[in-house]
C-alpha cells in the first residue's frame, strides 16, 4: 500500500496488562512516576510479575476509504486496539499512524443524564464527541428524525426504554463525520428495523471514503460490509486476509476441543468409542469443498448387545447454530451393537454447506423412545475451504448453497 | 476532540476540529501515538494543552450546564442547598457562642464574620474536592470517549464558581442586614476568592491521579477537611501567639482566607506576604504541575477504569 493510501496503520504495536487490581494500581503510580520523569517508553518492553500481553506485536495496515472486520474471541485484543487507535491509551510498544481524526460508535448516549430530557441530552453527548452546538442545531431535525422517539424528546431519559435511549444515542454519534471510524458490536441493540437502519447508515457512512475497523462476533453480518478480515487471538494477529477465510480462522479459534469434549455415559451401557471423518481410503480427513462427500465412521463398544439401536446426527456451525440433524429411522437403517464393538458408516454426499467450520454431534439411544445411551457433542470438526465465497452479489455466500436457477419471465 | 491526554501526537499540518468536519476532508492530518513520554517534546505537550483547554470550552459549558440542572432539577429545595450549609454552621456557632460554651471574640459582628469565613472555608473546600469528584464521576466516560479532558477540571470550576455566586447572594442579604460597615477593599476580594479557589483546585488536581487509583484519597481529603477547618481561622481569628500562630504559619489556607476576610470586613490585613507566597507557589507552581500530571496520568488512569 502506498504511503498516500495508508488510513491507519499499526506497527509492531503491543499493549500489556496486568491480572492483579492491587499489582496494577500500583504498576499505575509508578508508571506515572515514569512518564513524568520522562523514561517511559523505554522500560515498557519488558512484563513486570503478573503481566500479559493484551495485545502483543500487531502490524497492519488500512486503506483510506477501506473497510476492515476484525474479529476474535473475547478477550483477543480487539477492544485494546481500538482504544489504542481512538488514543484512550497508549501503546507499550510500536507505532500507530492515523490520517485524520478518529470517531468511534462504540460506546452510544455517552454523559447522558437520566433527570435531563433527550433534547437537552442530546447538546451533551453530541459536545462530548465533540459536535458544536451550531452543528447540533443545524442536524437537530435529521437526529430526531432517524431516533423515532416523538414527543418522547422533551421527556426525561429515564423514563425511555432501553432501546430508545440506545437509539438517541446511535442518532448523535451518526452524525459524526471523521475520518477514521471505528464501530464496536453497536449493532447488537434495538429492533430489527432500527437495526438495520443503524447498519444502511454505517453502510453510507463506509462508502463516503473513511477508514474504518469494525468489530463484530457477528460474521455473517460482516460479510456485508467487507471482504478483509483481521483475526485476533490471544493478543496476536493471527490471520490477515479475506473475510471468507479469517470466518473459519476465527471459528476454529471458538469451535470447542474435541478432546474435551463432555461424554454421557454409563460404564455398563453401549457408548460411542469414537467418531472420525475418513476419505475413500479409510484415512483422516478434515478439508472439505462445497460438493464433496462426508464419510463418517462411528465405532460402538458394548458388554451387552443393543437391538434395534438408533443414532442421531447433527451438523453445528459455532457461529450459526444447529443447522440440520438426522437418524436412522428416517431412511429405515436398522441395526443391533454386538459386543464388543460394531462401525457404523455415514455418508453424506454432495454437501451443501460453504466455506467455514462445522461440527458433528452424535447420540446414540437404544430401540425405545427413552433409551439414551450415549452423546458426543461434539464429536468431530470439519472444515469447507473452498469455492470462495461472495456476499456483494458476486457469487454464493453464508452457510448453505443453494440450488437454483434463474429465468427471465414473460410480463 | 483533539485531547488525548499525554499520547504523543504529532499534527504538524493545522488540524480541523471534528465539529467543523463536516464532509470527509482530503487534507491530509496525520496523528501519531507511541509510547514516548510527551516530556520529551515539553514545547509541543504545552501546545497541546493549551489547545484542548481552549477546544473544550463548550465541552465545559455542556458540562457544567448538565450537572446544574440535574443537580437542582430533583430537588425541592433546589438552590437553597448551596447556602443551607454554611447557614445551619454559622448558626450553631453563633448559638454557642452566645451561650458561653465558645469564646472566640471577632473585630464587628461575629455572625458576618463567622458566615464570611465558613462561605470562604467551603469554597477552599469545594475547589480542592471538585477535581477528584468531577472525573471520578466521569469514568465511563472517559474510558469510552477521547475528548479533551481538561473541560472537566474547567466543568469542576465552573461548578465552584457557580456555588460560590449563590452563597455570595446569601452575604450580601446578611451585610443588609446587620450594616457591618464595609471598607473599599472589598473590591479586591474576588481576586482574593480566585486565588483561594485556585489553591484549593491546585492540590486538588495534584491528587487526581492517586486518587482514581486509590480510593483511600477521597476518603482521606474528606476526613481531613473535616478537623483541617478547626484549624483554620475560620471560626476565630488568627491567634499572633506562639504555639498557636502556627496555624497561620503552616497551614497553607489561613493567610489566603484571612487576607479574603480582611478586605471584605476589615481593609487592612497583616497577611498580604504570606497571601502573596501561597498563592505564587499554587498558581505558578502547584497548577502548571497538576496539569501536566494530569495529561500525562491520565492514559494509564484510562487503563485501569
Amino acid at each position: 500500500m502506498a504511503q498516500g493510501d495508508v488510513g491507519i496503520s499499526l506497527e509492531d504495536v503491543s499493549k500489556k496488562y496486568c491480572r492483579r487490581l492491587r499489582t496494577a494500581l500500583w504498576y499505575g503510580v509508578k508508571d506515572i512516576a515514569a512518564e513524568f520523569s520522562g523514561r517511559s517508553g523505554f522500560s515498557h518492553r519488558k512484563l513486570r510479575a503478573s503481566e500479559f500481553w493484551a495485545v502483543d506485536q500487531v502490524s497492519f495496515q488500512v486503506g483510506v476509504g477501506e473497510c476492515v472486520a476484525m474479529i476474535g474471541p473475547n478477550g483477543a485484543g480487539k477492544s485494546t486496539i481500538l482504544k489504542m487507535i481512538n488514543g484512550l491509551i497508549k501503546p507499550d510498544t510500536g507505532r500507530i499512524v492515523l490520517r485524520g481524526q478518529v470517531g468511534s460508535l462504540i460506546e452510544l448516549g455517552t454523559g447522558f443524564n437520566p433527570v435531563l430530557t433527550g433534547r437537552e441530552n442530546i447538546y451533551v453527548n453530541a459536545s462530548i464527541l465533540g459536535l458544536s452546538r451550531n452543528m447540533v442545531d443545524q442536524r437537530l431535525d435529521e437526529i430526531l428524525d432517524f431516533a423515532e422517539i416523538g414527543d418522547f424528546i422533551d421527556a426525561p431519559v429515564r423514563s425511555y426504554s432501553s432501546g430508545m435511549t440506545v437509539r438517541l444515542g446511535f442518532s448523535v454519534a451518526a452524525h459524526l463525520r471523521p475520518q477514521v471510524l471505528l464501530i464496536d458490536e453497536v449493532l447488537a441493540v434495538g429492533d430489527v428495523a432500527f437495526k438495520m437502519k443503524c447498519f444502511r447508515h454505517i453502510l453510507s457512512l463506509i462508502n463516503s471514503g473513511m477508514s474504518v475497523i469494525v468489530v463484530s462476533h457477528n460474521v455473517n453480518l460482516l460479510s456485508r460490509v467487507t471482504d478483509r478480515a483481521l483475526v485476533m487471538d490471544g493478543g496476536r494477529l493471527c490471520f490477515d486476509g479475506a473475510l471468507s477465510e479469517g470466518s473459519a480462522c476465527y471459528q476454529s479459534l471458538v469451535s470447542p476441543q474435541i478432546d474435551e469434549t463432555g461424554c454421557v455415559t454409563d460404564k455398563d451401557q453401549a457408548r460411542i468409542a469414537s467418531v472420525e471423518l475418513i476419505n475413500d481410503a479409510g484415512d483422516p480427513q478434515q478439508d472439505y469443498w462445497t460438493g464433496d462427500t462426508l464419510r463418517v465412521r462411528m465405532l460402538f463398544t458394548t458388554t451387552e448387545c443393543v437391538l434395534g439401536a438408533r443414532i442421531n446426527v447433527n451438523v453445528d456451525s459455532p457461529i450459526a447454530g444447529l443447522l440440520a440433524g438426522i437418524s436412522t429411522p428416517l431412511t429405515n437403517f436398522s441395526f443391533d451393537i454386538k459386543a464388543p464393538s460394531t462401525v457404523v458408516e455415514l455418508l453424506l454426499p454432495n454437501l451443501p454447506l460453504l466455506v467455514g467450520n462445522y461440527l458433528l454431534g452424535v447420540t446414540l439411544y437404544g430401540a425405545e423412545p427413552g433409551d439414551f445411551l450415549d452423546r458426543r457433542t461434539p464429536a468431530c470438526a470439519f472444515k469447507i475451504i473452498g469455492p470462495k465465497t461472495n456476499s456483494f452479489g458476486f457469487g454464493q455466500s453464508h452457510i448453505f448453497r443453494l440450488e437454483h436457477e434463474w429465468n427471465l419471465a414473460k410480463l | 476532540m483533539d485531547a488525548v491526554e499525554s499520547v504523543q501526537r504529532d499534527s504538524e499540518l493545522p488540524k480541523q476540529r471534528l465539529s467543523e468536519s463536516v464532509d470527509v476532508d482530503d487534507t491530509p492530518t496525520w496523528v501519531v501515538y507511541t509510547p514516548e513520554s510527551p516530556l520529551r517534546h515539553p514545547l509541543r505537550l504545552l501546545r497541546h494543552m493549551i489547545r484542548d483547554i481552549v477546544s473544550g470550552r463548550e465541552l465545559a459549558w455542556r458540562l457544567f450546564v448538565r450537572n446544574v440542572k440535574a443537580q437542582y432539577r430533583q430537588s425541592v429545595l433546589g438552590y437553597a442547598w448551596a447556602f443551607l450549609p454554611p447557614v445551619v454552621t454559622t448558626g450553631v456557632f453563633v448559638f454557642l457562642r452566645s451561650q458561653k460554651v465558645l469564646n472566640f471574640d471577632a473585630p464587628g459582628n461575629y455572625t458576618v464574620y463567622l458566615l464570611v469565613g465558613i462561605v470562604l472555608w467551603q469554597t477552599f473546600v469545594e475547589s480542592l474536592n471538585a477535581p477528584l469528584r468531577m472525573v471520578s464521576g466521569s469514568r465511563a466516560m472517559l474510558a469510552k470517549v477521547n475528548f479533551p479532558r481538561e473541560a472537566l477540571l474547567v466543568t469542576a470550576f465552573s461548578e465552584v464558581v457557580f456555588n460560590l455566586a449563590i452563597r455570595l447572594i446569601l452575604i450580601v442579604a446578611v451585610f443588609i442586614w446587620f450594616q457591618p460597615g464595609l471598607p473599599p477593599t472589598l473590591l479586591l476580594a474576588p481576586l482574593g476568592i480566585l486565588a483561594l479557589i485556585g489553591l484549593g483546585m491546585s492540590i486538588g488536581i495534584l491528587l487526581v491521579p492517586l486518587g482514581l487509583l486509590y480510593t483511600d484519597v477521597g476518603r482521606g481529603m474528606g476526613l481531613i477537611s473535616g478537623f483541617w477547618m478547626f484549624l483554620t481561622p475560620v471560626l476565630y481569628q488568627p491567634p499572633q501567639t506562639w504555639p498557636g500562630n502556627l496555624v497561620l504559619w503552616l497551614n497553607p489556607v489561613s493567610p489566603v482566607l484571612s487576607v479574603c476576610r480582611d478586605w471584605m470586613l476589615l481593609g487592612n490585613t497583616l497577611y498580604f506576604t504570606g497571601f502573596l507566597v501561597v498563592t505564587a507557589v499554587s498558581l505558578l507552581f502547584l497548577l502548571p504541575l497538576g496539569l501536566v500530571m494530569y495529561r500525562l496520568a491520565m492514559p494509564i488512569l484510562i487503563e485501569r477504569m
